[in-house]
């Protein structure tokens, strides 16, 4: 599915190398988690994986299902099948909700060479996912995000992962800013969707999130590398006794994580 | 050298007056006040920013008209049309100017004696303190054609003035007029391009409880060239709404000037400019002076410019809160979206405040599509050009809100979106 080998990574407008070579392999159907300390370079990948300006690829390579992805734009990595959940989702006043749904969702079928779906088919898909995220059409109504408070603003990232249907989905601290009810929503909305032709990313601070969101492999990030890979246990251990003693074992300073 | 050599331009403009019959004290009275104010010049503070001179010239710059391919404006509602072309009422073109709630002359043939005669131009002459006005005056002067409303009861369905112009060189000057007596309701919708170079002004006197919506659609034309003017006194529980949507023009000044008279009146004012100077230029001048002169008045002005390849956008607004007029609500917005870096918009946000117990706010912006917006867009799958023209609805939103209807709201974002479809890249 996301094959990433050696990938190095500085910011465009800065000497600064946030990824120092990163080697990745998500298998179809499998769920990884990703956590490392702050600055690691956790959400650097995100974005670049998803093909946000600003960064700079120095070495290595990334890609989906056989896509260089490093090459396409982000709406052609989107229609490849890739989604990055934001953990900042971003208000756009003036758009209706549904309307951005819509209009994605036929700019990603017509993109991969498909019809686009009737008025009414669409509405009974979003009624049908907005119904199991618990989101109201209100929400579905009201502008991309704006007045919606930070669960309401996670869940609709969720229901737009379960309307658009990626193959490849990518959860930035997607856990930040919930209280446990709305995390536990947010969590189910993504187990709903887990599914044999479907793999995800997920990357997070803290091991409560993958209590909820049960991870096949987890690999630890630091100093912009993968730096231990391991199953469910390794999350475990580092909500125990955090990350000193893994840092120091790869002999990576505390600040420079 | 001959006495005519020596004039200056303006002058030479206002040697040509003409004043064509009817409401000749009026027309008169403009004249005078013409010859005594004069026709702007570059060194106009008003007209800093906004080149008179090819609308003060004799000859206009010839334009040749453009064919607009889009679906008729408005088609689908059912509307009482009116329409001039070349300047010129058209009667075929027209429905029967009769209309339950509402009595409609024309200018041209309206004579001396009747209900607008002690109304013609007083608006317009009330609106020249503290700045002149110029083109509204001499348009009172000389203006050819236009109509006449008189709103009784509740209009039973819009009135759609349309301009068509046929002619290069067609330099038409006309003057509406719409009396809204107490609690009288009356939608107005303006639709295309009145001439190559054309002088509109809209005298809107609202009473006590009346209600005037206007939305007006300027013609799609790229050479063309207009000053227009709608001059409005809102009276108690009045209401008076304007949005216009300008897409092209190589000049087009809107001028309005609302004087809230009564107590507890509504004034919004909107509008949408989009320009592109990719092959034609593109100047688009907003001046907009409000004045509270009651109580608990409530006054929005709401002016949003997309600009891209060197087009320009201007704003002058002011808000004048006379002594008295406690707890007015006076909001004022002025933000342009720059598609590149060679556009530029320039504003003049103005507050005037005599009386203690007001809320007024203005702001005035300009920037850049939001990067982060647009990458968000993207990364769901649309693509760039799209992700732009859906910021750039976003961006206009709030001025295209202003619209109370959602049929003529929907009829705008159709026309924005199509515009944003041809301009794309």
């Amino acid at each position: 599915m996301l094959e990433i080998k050696n990938l190095h990574v500085k910011l465009e407008d800065e000497d600064k190398q946030i990824l120092k070579g990163v080697d990745l392999s998500v298998e179809a159907g499998k769920v990884h988690a990703i956590m490392g300390p702050n600055g690691s370079g956790k959400s650097t990948l995100s974005y670049v994986l998803s093909g946000r300006d600003g960064y700079e690829v120095t070495e290595g390579e990334a890609s989906l299902n056989g896509l260089d992805l490093l090459e396409a734009e982000p709406e052609e990595r989107a229609a490849a099948g890739l989604f990055l959940a934001f953990q900042y989702p971003v208000e756009i006043p003036g758009v209706g909700n549904m309307t951005f749904l819509r209009t994605a969702l036929n700019a990603q079928r017509k993109a991969r060479g498909e019809a686009e779906i009737s008025a009414g088919d669409f509405l009974k898909l979003v009624r049908e996912k907005a119904k199991s995220l618990k989101i109201d059409a209100d929400m579905l109504k009201r502008p991309v995000n704006v007045g919606f408070s930070g669960g309401e603003k996670k869940r609709n990232e969720i229901l737009q992962m379960a309307i658009l249907e990626p193959k490849m989905c990518i959860l930035d601290e997607t856990d930040s800013g919930l209280d446990v009810d709305a995390m536990r929503l947010v969590a189910d909305g993504v187990n709903a969707l887990r599914d044999a032709g479907r793999s995800f990313l997920v990357i997070t601070h803290y091991q409560r999130l993958l209590d909820h969101i049960k991870p096949d492999v987890v690999h630890i990030m630091a100093g912009g590398r993968i730096i231990e890979t391991g199953g469910p246990d390794l999350a475990m251990e580092v909500e125990k006794n955090g990350y000193a003693d893994l840092l120091a074992k790869h002999g990576i300073a505390q600040e420079m994580a | 050298m001959s006495a005519v050599e020596k004039m200056t331009p303006a002058e030479a403009r206002l040697a040509r007056v003409s004043l064509p019959d009817g409401f000749g004290p009026a027309r008169r009275d403009a004249r005078d006040r013409l010859n005594a104010m004069g026709l702007p010049g570059r060194r106009d503070e008003y007209w800093r920013w906004t080149n008179p001179t090819d609308l003060i010239a004799p000859e206009p710059v010839p334009a040749t008209p453009f064919v607009d391919d889009e679906p008729e404006l408005f088609g689908d509602i059912d509307r009482l049309k009116i329409v001039f072309r070349d300047g010129v009422f058209d009667a075929e073109a027209s429905d029967d100017l009769a209309l339950e709630g509402i009595e409609i002359l024309r200018l041209a043939e309206a004579g001396d004696v009747n209900w607008a005669s002690g109304l013609y131009g007083t608006l317009e002459a009330a609106g020249q303190t503290p700045v002149a006005r110029p083109f509204a005056t001499l348009n009172t002067a000389s203006a050819t054609d236009g109509i006449l409303i008189r709103v009784t009861g509740r209009a039973s369905k819009p009135v759609n003035v349309i301009y068509d112009y046929s002619s290069e060189v067609c330099d038409p000057i006309l003057h509406h007029l719409v009396k809204l007596e107490e609690g009288a309701e009356i939608t107005v919708l303006e639709t295309g391009t009145a001439g190559a170079r054309a002088n509109q002004l809209w005298e809107v006197d609202v009473a006590k409880g009346a209600q005037f919506h206007h939305i007006r659609v300027q013609g799609r034309d790229h050479a063309r060239r207009a000053v227009t003017g709608i001059f409005t006194r809102v009276a108690e529980h009045g209401l008076f709404k304007s949005f216009t949507l300008t897409s092209n023009g190589a000049l087009t000044r809107n001028e309005c000037v609302i004087d809230i008279v009564g107590d507890d009146a509504n004034a919004h004012v909107a509008g949408a400019a989009l320009g592109d100077a990719k092959s034609d230029p593109f100047h688009h001048d907003d001046t907009v002076f409000i004045t509270h002169g009651a109580e608990r008045g409530e006054s929005r002005q709401v002016f949003k410019k997309v600009l891209k390849n060197g087009a320009e956008g201007i704003f002058q607004g002011k808000i004048l809160v006379k002594p008295g007029a406690q707890k007015t609500d006076g909001y004022q917005i002025s933000q342009s979206l720059l598609l590149d870096e060679d556009s530029e918009f320039l504003a003049k946000p103005e507050l005037e405040i005599y009386a203690d117990d007001v809320v007024c706010s203005h702001g005035s912006t300009t920037g850049a599509i939001d990067e982060t917006a647009l990458f968000y867009l993207r990364s769901r799958g649309v693509p760039h050009e799209e992700a732009t023209a859906l910021l750039v609805l976003s961006f206009l939103a709030d001025a295209i809100e202003e619209i109370a209807d959602e049929q003529f709201r929907d009829e705008i974002v159709t026309r924005l979106e199509s515009w944003l479809a041809r301009h794309r890249g």
